[in-house]
Formats: C-alpha cells, structure tokens, sequence
C-alpha cells in the first residue's frame, strides 16, 4: 500500500474508491463478494462512483483519462483536488496524502499547485476576461483580494501574459459572454496557468467545443504543454482526442481502469475486449511509429556478396530487392533483382556498386502518418534504421496501409 | 333531520381556544422586556425622524429632478424618466407630498431593515441543505397569512403609531429578501463555484468573490419584491395608526368617501410605480452586465 513514491512522479493515485450513499460498509462488503454495481445500488442504496482507481503520473507528462458518461472519470479528477472527498484510498501529490491534509494545506495546494480547467468553463460572468484570468492570484491577494484589486500592476501583467499565451491579447477587457467557446475555454486554461501550477486537470475542457475550434484548441494546448512543461490529467471521452493528448491512457470503465498504457499498447495488446473495442475506431497512424509495423528484412546480403549469391537470396525468398549492409551492419541501400541479373552478365564482382543509394529509410520512432506518402510513392519496402545508421528492419507498404484501416 | 343537522355540525366540544393563552403569551412578553422594546421603538422613531428629515430638507422640486434622472439612467430614454417625474408632481398637486414623504420614510426604514437582515438569513437558509428545509413553510407560512394578522401583535408589543408600523411591515416584506437571495445563491452554476473553491479561495472568498456577484440579479429580483410588499403593507398599517396616505384613504373608507380615498389610491400606485420601475431597471442593468 505504501510503496514509495519514484522522484519523476508528480501525482500517484492509489485504490482510489469514491462511494455515494449511507451504507457505505454494507456496499464495501457486497462489492468484496464481487456483486456489481447495479445490485449494490438496489440493495444498498451506495453508488459506487470509483471503485480500487490506481495510476502514476509523470512530471510534464500528460495522462488522459477516458470512459463513457457515468463511468467515474470525473470523479477521479474531482478527488485530485478534493472538490469530492475520496471515500478511500490515497492521493499523492509529491509524496503528500491530498486526503489528509488540513484545510489551510489544502487552500495552498489549490492556490498554488493544482489548477482545474472545467468542460462548462466554470467563468464567472461578473468579472471580465482579464479579472477572471486573475482569480486566482486575487483569491491569494493581501485582504482576499478585496482590496485594491485592480491597481496592482503585476496581477495585471502576469494576468496579461497568460492572455497573450493563449491567443487572446486584445480581449483582456471584453466581458465573457461576448466570447465563443472555444475563447471562453482559452479563459479557463489561460486562468488555470495563471498561478504557474504543478499539475493542470482538465475535465472534458474541450467536449463542449465544435470540431474544428476543437483542433485548434487541442494543437495549442499541446504546444504550450511543450513550452511550459505542465503535467496534466486529461479527461475526455473522444479517444481520438485521449489518444493525440495522452503520453498514457487509461480506459475506465463503471468505476474501474479496464487498463494502463501508452496509445500504442492499447492498441496493440488490449487487455480485454472492451478496450479492444473502444481503440477500434481510433486513427492508428497518429500515435504508432515505424517500430511498432517493421519487420525483419526478408533478403538481406552483404556488399561484398557477389552477384550470383544476391540473385539466389532474392529467388529463395521470392523477393525481387535485397537489402545491402555494411561490415558494421550498417545499411547500405537495396540492390534489384534486374540489377543483379545485369551484374551477372557484365561479370561483375560484388555488388556493392550495385546498390541504389536513393533507397527511402525512415528512423524508428516515426509516426506512421508522416510517412504514408513516402511509403506509397517508392516501389520497394521502407528501410528502418537506428541512431547509427544501421538497419533494423522494412516497412512494407501493406503494413502501412493495414493501419489506416 | 336534527339529528343529521347535529352530526353534520362540527362538535362545539371539540373547539379549542388557544386565543387568550397567546395573547397572555404577548402580553407577559411585553412587560418582561420593556426595556428592550422601549429602546427598539426608540431606535426606529430615531431613524424614521431622520429619514424624514432628510426627505423634507429636500427641495420638492430636486426630488422630482431626482426621479427623472433615475428614470432616464434605468431606461436610457428621457421619456420615461419625465414620465415618473409628472407622477411624482402629480402626488404635489393632490395636495399629498406631505403624507407621502410619511408613508415614503416608512418604507425606506423597513426595507432597508429587511435587506440588513434578510441578506444575511437568505445566506445562511442557502449554506445548508436542513435549514432551507425548516425554513421554507415557515416563509411559505409569513407570506401566504393575510398581512392584518402582523398588525395585532406589532400594536401589542409597540402600542400604536409608526414603530408597531415599521415592524409589522419589515416582518411581512422580509420573506422575498431571504427566499430570492437564497435561491440566487443556491443556483449559481455548479462548476462557477466548483472554480472558485478549486483556484483556493476560502469560504468568504467564495461567498463574496463569486456566489454573491452572480446570484446579484435574482438577490435584486428579491430586492424589488421587498420594496413592493412594503408598499403595499405600508397602506395597511394605517390600521395601527401609521400616519400617511394609507391613513388617509382609511379615514375616507370610514366616511364613504370615494374622491378622498381615490388620490391618496393613486398616489400609493405612482409611488409604487416608480419604486418598481427604478428597482427593476437597476436589475435589467445588473443583468447586461
């Protein structure tokens, strides 16, 4: 239960439960039993909102967290900062018990470490762009902010470069119903970045926005995600969204983590069939990488090979290009069957000055979206090298298209 | 038949007289707590003389100007506000400026008494779930019995005159002040106050910082609605001796006489009128805010 905490983990949410009702013991014994979540409300009255919720998060890394309506994930995220109470479990916040803080402790988390971004924005209509920006450096002000509020220079410029960040400079005065929505969610991010947190939750920030603010707005957080390097926890229910957002993702599902990982493990070992099913729908090419598609090259010889030996590699494997490597494994490029056939005739030695050296290759961290036009463009398989320049395996054009599917 | 007649007649056994044992109540009330009561009927005569004072120090002539300045600042149209000045000239030449300037003090102190308190009650009935709970058939209760039964107990404990008037008014006006800042409080959407308490602000912080400044239109809505149950209390009170143009269209109920009770009538209208538009407009304004 207590295992330490490693230093790159900023916030470590452990068998996290979150019950509504009375007989809360009654539904911690029925659910012990293993009754599910309907029986338990029908018996007990308890909804079980959160249900044993574990995971880490990294310093400036973003984790999202996905599931249906109902399924708790605001909840997780309410708990983070005790808007709701946890009914159990632990919420570590660099090592700290959030649960178990006193009040005052509580406040300063709030004011200083840990902002919200909400889904219906949560901008107080009373207060302009820029006073809204700067709640929360009012609500930390000398008499509460009460006071001399609008004289103090620095509230206004600090409050005016989180504008700026976001996109709206020359809004900082406007009221907040003359904005859209995707501006009103600005507002909320460039408020929750105004007290310079730790940690940014953002519940469903982008769910109430139309398609096309949505892009922009989810481009823009990432790139100043890059710049300022805040740790977020995300939550959605679009998993296109998760997936572009996230460096790990978990599925919930009734108040429980179906299952833990990066896009690319969702996706390429689903733990069951509800997470097989939910990454279905999902746009592959945005997150998987050449590594995750490669294969070992098929026919691969040596640049000192003869030409006789390249043509009996490319028959025996029924390929019509060998791919040629160095004494270092290092890639040299690909070398045709008409090439080798060619060499035969004119009795050349080897085949190294055979060798085409425009062979397309692609590092191994590449996504497959980036290189779906190289790949259809080239007659012959992608070859994958590392840092080094060595090769580590092909990419053929089948395997890219089977992941737009 | 007579017997049908007996069984159909409510039981003259079953009839209980609680009657003498609450104004017995009252009156040991009374004389148990002269002192405090002499000193509240002296505060509110203190504050009901000066309120007055400042009324009659004032040019009849500047109220108007006054008036019509309001009109024009709520509705942005020089119009309106000549129109609210001509009903309060209209009042002058009636010959009723003096009973309303009365009448107008009372409904000042009352209501400014009802914001005082009902202000703070509406916040604490918002703070929890049980004290709305207890206190909503008791307001239910305040403002659906008919407003003459306010007078007696008012006359009991002050005697007769403009304290038992102030009282009875600030009792019956105060419902709307606590239910509307309540309810404004009580609505505020979720995720607003969500934000407040999550960026760290405290109690009061919230409370003043965000909860208040948004429930402001609808705290006015109840702001207005005090202001017009007042007036229209304020013309009942005549009944326990308060002095002004309810006193008047009582005393020409007495006699029969329509013309006379018919100014005072519309002056109350005019002033309410005005008292309304003005209140309102201040809402509208909050509202496009």
């Amino acid at each position: 239960m207590n295992a330490p905490v490693s230093p790159d983990v900023l916030l470590s949410v452990r068998h996290l439960d979150k019950f509504y009702g009375l007989n809360k013991a009654a539904a911690r014994k029925m659910l012990k039993k293993g009754a599910g979540k309907d029986e338990i409300l029908k018996r007990t009255g308890v909804t079980i909102a959160v249900n044993g919720v574990s995971f880490d998060v990294e310093r400036g890394k973003i984790f999202a967290l996905i599931g249906l309506s109902g399924s708790g994930k605001s909840t997780v995220v309410r708990c983070v900062n005790m808007l709701q109470r946890p009914t159990a479990g632990e919420i570590l916040f660099d090592g700290r018990d959030v649960a178990q803080m006193p009040r005052d402790e509580l406040r300063e988390l709030r004011r200083t470490k840990v902002a919200m971004v909400f889904q219906g924005f949560g901008l107080m209509s009373h207060r302009d762009v820029l006073d809204n920006v700067a709640y929360g450096l009012d609500v930390r002000a000398p008499f509460g902010g009460f006071l001399h509020r609008p004289w103090r220079a620095d509230r206004v410029d600090r409050a005016a470069e989180m504008i700026e960040l976001v996109g709206l400079k020359g809004w900082e005065r406007k009221p907040i119903d003359s904005l859209s929505g995707g501006m009103k969610q600005r507002v909320g991010i460039a408020r929750a970045l105004c007290c310079d947190p730790d940690l940014l939750l953002m519940d469903e920030p982008f769910s109430a926005l139309d398609p096309l603010a949505r892009r922009d707005i989810q481009f823009e957080l990432l790139s100043i995600q890059k710049e300022l390097g805040k740790t977020i926890v995300f939550i959605t229910h679009d998993i296109n969204e998760a997936f572009k957002m996230g460096d790990t993702v978990g599925i919930m599902r009734d108040g429980r983590i179906e299952q833990l990982g990066t896009p690319a493990d969702l996706v390429l070992t689903p733990a069951n069939d509800y997470v097989r099913d939910f990454v279905q729908s999902v746009n592959k090419t945005k997150f998987l990488s050449v590594k995750h598609v490669m294969v070992s090259p098929s026919c691969l010889i040596r640049d000192s090979a003869d030409p006789l030996t390249a043509i009996r590699e490319m028959g025996e494997n029924d390929v019509s290009t060998a791919y040629v490597i160095g004494r270092g494994m290092e890639f040299m490029g690909v070398v045709t069957l008409n090439a080798a056939l060619r060499a035969r005739r004119e009795n050349m030695s080897s085949v190294s000055s055979l060798v085409t050296r425009e062979a397309p290759t692609v590092g191994q961290d590449v996504l497959i979206g980036d290189i779906i036009e190289t790949a259809t463009d080239t007659p012959f398989p992608l070859a994958v090298l590392n840092g080094k320049g060595h090769l580590e395996g092909i990419v053929s054009r089948a395997a890219i298209l089977s992941c737009l599917s | 038949m007579s017997a049908w007649l007996n069984l159909a007649k409510f039981p003259d056994a079953l009839i209980i007289h609680p009657g003498s044992a609450i104004d017995g109540a009252i009156r040991q009330f009374s004389r148990d707590h002269r002192a405090a009561l002499a000193s509240i009927k002296a505060a509110t005569v203190w504050m009901l003389n000066g309120i007055e004072g400042v009324l009659n120090w004032v040019p009849w002539w500047a109220l108007i100007l006054l008036v019509i300045w309001a009109g024009r600042a709520v509705s942005r149209r020089w119009s309106v506000g000549i129109l609210y000045g001509a009903m309060l000239f209209a009042i002058g030449s009636f010959g009723l400026w003096g009973l309303m300037i009365q009448t107008l003090s009372i409904v000042i102190l009352s209501v400014a008494l009802a914001l005082l308190f009902g202000f703070p009650l509406g916040v604490m009935v918002a703070s929890s779930r049980r004290l709305e709970v207890a206190a909503r058939p008791v307001m239910d209760f305040m403002q659906t019995i008919p407003s003459f039964v306010y007078l007696i107990p008012a006359a009991m404990l002050f005697s007769v005159g403009k304290t038992p008037a102030v009282i009875a008014t600030l009792i019956y006006a105060i419902v709307p002040m606590v239910r509307m800042t309540s309810h404004g409080i009580r609505h505020v959407d979720r995720e607003v106050v969500e934000a407040g308490a999550a960026f760290g602000s405290t109690r009061m912080q919230l409370l003043f910082m965000v909860q208040v400044p948004q429930a402001l239109p609808t705290i006015m809505t109840g702001v207005n609605q005090t202001i017009m149950m007042a007036m229209g209390m304020v013309v009942t009170c005549a009944l326990i001796g308060a002095n002004g143009l309810g006193m008047e269209i009582l005393v020409a109920t007495n006699r029969t006489e329509m013309a006379r009770a018919l100014m005072p009538g519309i002056a109350v209208v005019f002033v309410a009128i005005i008292l309304d538009r003005l209140t309102q407009g201040l809402i509208k304004k909050g509202e496009r805010r």
